[in-house]
């Protein structure tokens, strides 16, 4: 399930003072199954580009192809299909919930599908089950629940529709570390089992550094790097100009061969550099990977 | 389409009309109103449109935003001439088919009754277009200070009506948020009959208030941590003050009332 942006524009209120283009000749390629994370300061861009990529918005200019069929294009694919293969969850999905239990929260998108009740039945378990929901909590209110469990029935609400291709704007927003552990495992579990392609909007860098293959850096409407997570952030200093930065981690491992440690610093995560710096004292300070 | 209707929104120009006290514009407006019921001829009523224009021509408001404002109550205009046109009673027959009769003492009242209905829209709107919401509740409150004695909650009504003007944008764009968010679950709000759209309003309706609701509550809270408890005690940093050019339009506006009321 590849995805292709081609020249993508976007204005708001075109015509009008309050014109403003929120995004301008985006073009990107994702192929199937990849994990890609999309970061850039809040106003680049990014919700508006997910918005695009299930018919939500239709371009100012360009093309958007899934699975190389033009979305706007009714002869090609239809946008119920669109929407269908390609979910969307929202920023703070808890406050779309509007049902009076769980299950039938949850039901609501494969219903709109026009599926048989026992599929739909089928599917609201599986999903609910791959975001850790146990079947005793089905029938209770939405509203009874913590906020952690809000947003995990939100986000079922969309994997029970099977989408291909998932997209998460900030799903861990204003969650707890624990919280936001779970949703963001069980996102990656998912694309390891399914093999579904994830695009994770995040503003952790930490997020995006352990879990996803590629990000996307976006800046006033525009793609501004687009690479592997390693290497983008060796562009410290070009991503803090865009109010944005590395990992703590990589700040640390920088200070360290400043005061003469020889270690390795283009690394990710905290385990990574455990590793690193735990070989370099064991062996006397001798740099592992050289 | 919500955005097309153009009557009470704020026009910002900086017109002399724009610095008067929002006090003398509220005032001016009622004393407007009640001489426009006084009139009984054509020419209180051509006056009273003249001295209309005027006030837009040194608003600064294009007069085209002002006409565009005028399509919401137009469904209410032609009604009006409906209705006086074949009901009103009267002796000189014009035109007669069966029951109905035109007569010229209804189309006397018809042109009567679209000028007063036009000029009141035209007016009481020129006040909104021309006062912010936040200047135009503090006049109120103003203005109803002196009843606070008889029980009337000045204070209260004002800060009621700025809140929800306030939220008006925000429910707005929380309705459109959710609406996506339901569009992306597969969620329908364009086919099917009637019956069928209502249905597919819930999934929208229900978000939307619980949202309100949490909202209110929020803003509640943050009003009492900022030790907000009514209007007693309280201090305005703007504080509204008539200078020469409110006595000025106040004299004007009495000019108007006892013109038409001579007339």
């Amino acid at each position: 399930m590849a995805i292709k942006l081609e020249n993508l524009t976007y204005t708001y209120n075109p015509g009008t003072p309050f014109e403003k283009k929120a995004m301008s000749d985006v073009n990107i390629h994702i192929p199937k199954g990849q994990f890609v994370g999309l970061i850039g300061h809040t106003g680049s861009g990014k919700s508006t580009l997910i918005q695009h990529l299930n018919g939500l918005i239709k371009p100012t200019s360009g093309n958007i192809y899934i699975n190389g069929r033009n979305i706007h294009n009714k002869d090609e694919v239809s946008i119920k299909d669109v929407r269908q293969q390609v979910g969307l969850v929202f920023q703070y999905p808890e406050y779309q919930l509007f049902e009076m239990n769980i299950y039938k929260d949850v039901a609501f998108g494969p219903e709109n599908m026009g599926l048989s009740k026992e599929e739909v039945k089928e599917r609201v378990h599986k999903a609910l089950s791959m975001v850790n929901i146990g079947e005793d909590m089905f029938d209770k209110s939405p509203f009874e629940l913590s906020g952690g469990q809000k947003r995990r029935v939100a986000i079922a609400g969309v994997l029970a529709m099977e989408p291909e291709i998932l997209i998460l704007d900030e799903p861990t927003a204003g969650l707890d570390p624990k919280g936001r552990e779970e949703i963001l495992g069980q996102v990656s579990k998912m694309h390891e089992e399914l093999g579904i392609t994830v695009i994770l909007v995040s503003h952790s860098m930490e997020d995006v550094a352990k879990y996803v293959d590629r990000l996307v850096v976006m800046k006033g409407g525009k793609v501004e790097l687009d690479g592997i997570p390693r290497e983008i952030f060796n562009h410290i200093e070009e991503l803090e100009d865009m109010g944005l930065a590395a990992p703590q981690i990589r700040y640390i491992m920088e200070e360290l061969s400043a005061k003469g440690m020889d270690v390795k610093k283009d690394i990710l995560t905290v385990e990574e550099a455990a590793d690193i710096i735990a070989s370099y004292l064991k062996k006397g300070g001798i740099r592992s990977d050289s | 389409m919500i955005r097309d209707i153009t009557i009470g929104q704020y026009y910002p120009t900086n017109s002399y009309i724009h610095r008067l006290d929002p006090r003398v514009k509220i005032l001016s407006t009622f004393a407007y109103i009640i001489s426009l019921f006084l009139i009984d001829n054509y020419i209180g009523y051509l006056i009273v449109a003249l001295f209309i224009y005027t006030i837009t021509k040194v608003a600064k408001i294009p007069l085209k935003f002002i006409l565009k404002g005028l399509k919401a109550i137009f469904i209410i205009v032609l009604f009006t001439v409906i209705l006086n046109v074949f009901m009103a009673p009267g002796e000189t027959i014009l035109y007669e088919f069966g029951k109905v009769k035109v007569t010229l003492e209804g189309i006397k009242l018809a042109i009567r009754m679209v000028s007063r209905l036009v000029l009141l829209i035209i007016g009481s709107s020129l006040m909104t277009l021309t006062t912010s919401p936040i200047e135009l509740t503090d006049g109120i409150e103003s203005l109803l200070k002196p009843f606070s004695k008889i029980g009337v909650p000045a204070h209260e009504i004002a800060m009621m009506m700025s809140i929800s003007l306030r939220f008006i944008p925000i429910l707005l764009e929380e309705t459109d948020k959710i609406m996506k968010a339901q569009m992306a679950r597969g969620a329908d709000f364009e086919s099917g009959g009637i019956i069928k759209r209502a249905k597919a309003l819930i999934p929208i309706l229900v978000p939307l208030f619980i949202s309100a609701f949490r909202r209110a509550d929020e803003l509640a809270m943050a009003m009492e941590a900022r030790c907000y408890r009514g209007g007693e005690n309280r201090t305005r940093m703007k504080e509204l003050r008539y200078e020469s050019k409110d006595y000025i339009a106040l004299s004007i506006m009495a000019i108007l009332v006892v013109v038409t009321i001579l007339i």
